[in-house]
C-alpha cells in the first residue's frame, strides 16, 4: 500500500512539475548523504525524492516541520510514505533538541533532505542558511553534503495557495561538498548557499 | 472505427506509415554506419525512434475509435500548455486563473469535442475564457504587467488548447457518404503535417542554402521549404482515396495544411527565440517538447477543420 501511494505521488509530481533532472558531478548510490536545497514550495522534497532512483528513495528521509506535516493525510504521507524526520520549528520551546532528532534520523544508513533556509522563499531569492547544516556536517564528516537547486517549483504551488498548477520544474544535483578543516560556520554556510546559486546558470 | 481485417483502406494507410518508419530506420542505420556517429546523426536516429512511439500512440488512439483520439489530443494540449506557461512569466496572482485553464477549461473544451457540441466548442475559449481570464486576474488584484499577463495566458490557451482541439474535432463533422470514416480525415491531416515537417527537414539537410528567417529559425531554408511543401502536397494528393475529396481537392487541402504547418512552426519558433530557448521542453527524445512536435498541428488543424466544414458538410 505504501509503495502504491509512493508511486502515485511520484506520478502526480511528474504530471504537475515534469521530471527534468540534472546531475552535475553527482552519482546516486547507497552512500549516506545530506541533500540541501532551496525551499520554494511544500512540494520541494517530493520533487527531490522523485528525482532519485527508486531504490534510494526508501533510504532518503525528508526533514519536515512538525506543525505542518503532523496532521491528517499529511501525517500519513510524511510518516508512512516518505518516512520523514519531523522537527519542531518553534525554536522558543523545542520539546526535543532538533539536532538530536536529525542525527537519529540519519542513523547509519539513511540520507536526509534538508532545507537550510528554514522557510519557503518566493522562488527568486535564496535566504541565508541556518546553522543546522553546518552542525550536521561537523558531527557527521563521513556524510556527503549535496547541493540541490530546484527551479520553477514555486510557480507550481506558491506560498499561500492550496491547489497546484502544472509547470515544468527542474532539479539539479551538484558536486558533493564537505566542511574544510578549520572552516568557520559563516564561511561554510555562504559557500554552501553559493553552490546552490551557481546551479541557476545551468 | 478502424478495423484492419475488414478495412482495406485503413490497412494501406497504416501499412504505409509502417513502411515509411522501416525505411527511415534502415536509412538511419546506414547513415550511421557510413558516416560514423555525430550529434546530428544521433539526433536523427533519436527522432526516428520517437516517431515509432508517436505513430504507435496515434494508431492506437485511432483504432479505439473517436474517444481515443479525443483523449490523446487532450493530453497533448495539457502538456503543450504546461510547456507554454512554463516559458511565460506569470505572477503569483495568476495562480487561480492558471488553475482554471488547466483543470476546468481544457477538459471542458475536449468534453465538448467528445459530445460533438459544435456551437459551444467554437466559442468556449475565444469568448468565455477570453473574458474570464483577465477578470479572474483582475479580481486577484495585481496590476503589474496586467495586459501582458492576461494576453499571454489567453494566447497559450488559444494555441495549445483551442487550435489543437480542432484536430479531434474533425471526427464530429458530418460529411455525406463519408459516415463513420472521419478518423481517416484526422489521419490525413496529421500525416501530411508531420510528413511536411520531416520532408522540409530532409530537403533542408540535403539542399538547404538560403535561410528564410535566420534569427527566428536557423534550420528553415527556402530549399527545404519548397521541397518539403511540394513533396508533401503531392503525397497528400496521392492519398485522395482515403478522404472525401477529389484528387485536386486533396492536393489543395494538403497544400493548405503544409503551408499552415510551416507558419505554425515559424511562429512558435519566434516565441522560443524571444524567450531565449531552443526547445519548448524535453518530453520527446530528439524532438524537444510536445509543443515542438505539434506546433504545425496548432496552425493547420483549425484551418483544415473549417475548410472541410464549409465546403463538404
Amino acid at each position: 500500500m505504501r509503495r502504491v501511494v509512493a508511486s502515485g505521488v511520484v506520478a502526480l509530481a511528474r504530471i504537475l512539475a515534469g521530471g527534468s533532472v540534472r546531475r552535475i558531478g553527482f552519482h546516486p548510490d547507497e552512500r549516506q548523504r545530506i541533500y540541501f536545497a532551496n525551499h520554494t514550495s511544500h512540494l520541494d522534497f517530493v520533487l527531490i525524492w522523485s528525482a532519485l532512483p527508486p531504490r534510494l528513495r526508501a533510504l532518503t528521509r525528508p526533514v519536515a516541520a512538525r506543525d505542518y506535516w503532523a496532521k491528517g493525510v499529511r501525517s500519513y504521507l510524511a510518516q508512512k510514505v516518505f518516512n520523514a524526520v519531523l522537527v519542531d520549528r518553534d525554536r522558543a520551546a523545542p520539546l526535543v533538541n532538533p539536532m538530536k532528532v536529525l542525527l537519529e534520523g540519519l542513523g547509519d544508513r539513511y540520507s536526509l533532505i534538508l532545507f537550510p533556509e528554514g522557510t519557503r522563499g518566493d522562488g527568486t531569492n535564496v535566504a541565508p542558511f541556518k546553522s543546522g547544516l553546518y552542525r550536521l556536517g561537523m558531527d557527521r564528516p563521513d556524510v556527503e553534503l549535496i547541493p540541490v537547486y530546484i527551479d520553477n517549483l514555486a510557480r507550481v504551488l506558491p506560498k499561500g495557495e492550496f491547489v497546484p498548477v502544472p509547470m515544468l520544474a527542474s532539479v539539479s544535483f551538484g558536486e558533493p561538498m564537505h566542511i574544510e578543516p578549520g572552516e568557520e560556520k559563516p564561511a561554510f554556510l555562504a559557500r554552501a548557499r553559493d553552490a546552490i546559486l551557481e546551479m541557476r546558470q545551468w | 472505427m478502424v478495423n484492419f481485417l475488414h478495412d482495406r483502406q485503413a490497412l494501406y494507410l497504416f501499412g504505409g506509415v509502417l513502411a515509411l518508419l522501416l525505411v527511415a530506420t534502415i536509412a538511419g542505420a546506414i547513415i550511421r554506419a557510413v558516416k560514423g556517429r555525430s550529434e546530428v546523426i544521433d539526433n536523427l536516429n533519436a527522432r526516428i525512434r520517437a516517431w515509432w512511439v508517436m505513430s504507435a500512440v496515434f494508431a492506437i488512439s485511432l483504432a479505439t475509435g473517436g474517444i481515443g483520439s479525443v483523449i490523446l489530443f487532450a493530453i497533448l494540449s495539457f502538456f503543450a500548455l504546461r510547456e507554454f506557461i512554463t516559458l511565460t512569466p506569470t505572477r503569483p496572482a495568476d495562480h487561480s486563473a492558471l488553475f482554471w485553464i488547466f483543470f476546468i477549461i481544457t477538459p471542458l473544451q475536449y468534453y465538448l469535442v467528445a459530445t460533438k457540441w459544435y456551437g459551444f466548442f467554437a466559442v468556449l475559449i475565444p469568448v468565455y475564457a477570453f473574458l474570464f481570464v483577465p477578470s479572474r486576474i483582475a479580481i486577484a488584484g495585481d496590476a503589474t504587467a496586467f495586459l501582458e499577463r492576461s494576453a499571454k495566458i489567453q494566447w497559450g490557451l488559444m494555441v495549445c488548447v483551442y487550435c489543437v482541439s480542432h484536430a479531434p474535432a474533425l471526427l464530429m463533422l458530418e460529411i455525406k457518404g463519408y459516415e463513420g470514416k472521419n478518423a481517416r480525415l484526422l489521419f490525413f491531416m496529421v500525416v501530411i503535417v508531420q510528413l511536411s515537417d520531416v520532408l522540409q527537414y530532409v530537403w533542408g539537410k540535403l539542399a538547404g542554402r538560403h535561410k528564410i528567417a535566420p534569427v527566428i529559425s536557423p534550420s528553415k531554408t527556402w530549399e527545404g521549404f519548397v521541397g518539403g511543401v511540394l513533396s508533401a502536397t503531392i503525397l497528400g494528393g496521392a492519398l485522395w482515396w482515403a478522404t472525401p475529396f477529389k484528387v485536386w481537392q486533396a492536393t489543395a487541402m494538403a497544400f493548405v495544411i503544409t503551408m499552415m504547418g510551416f507558419l505554425g512552426g515559424l511562429t512558435m519558433s519566434a516565441i522560443k527565440r524571444d524567450r531565449g530557448v531552443k526547445d519548448w521542453g524535453a518530453a520527446i527524445e530528439g524532438h524537444g517538447g510536445v509543443l515542438d512536435r505539434i506546433d504545425s498541428i496548432c496552425f493547420a488543424s483549425p484551418i483544415f477543420f473549417h475548410l472541410t466544414r464549409y465546403f463538404f458538410t
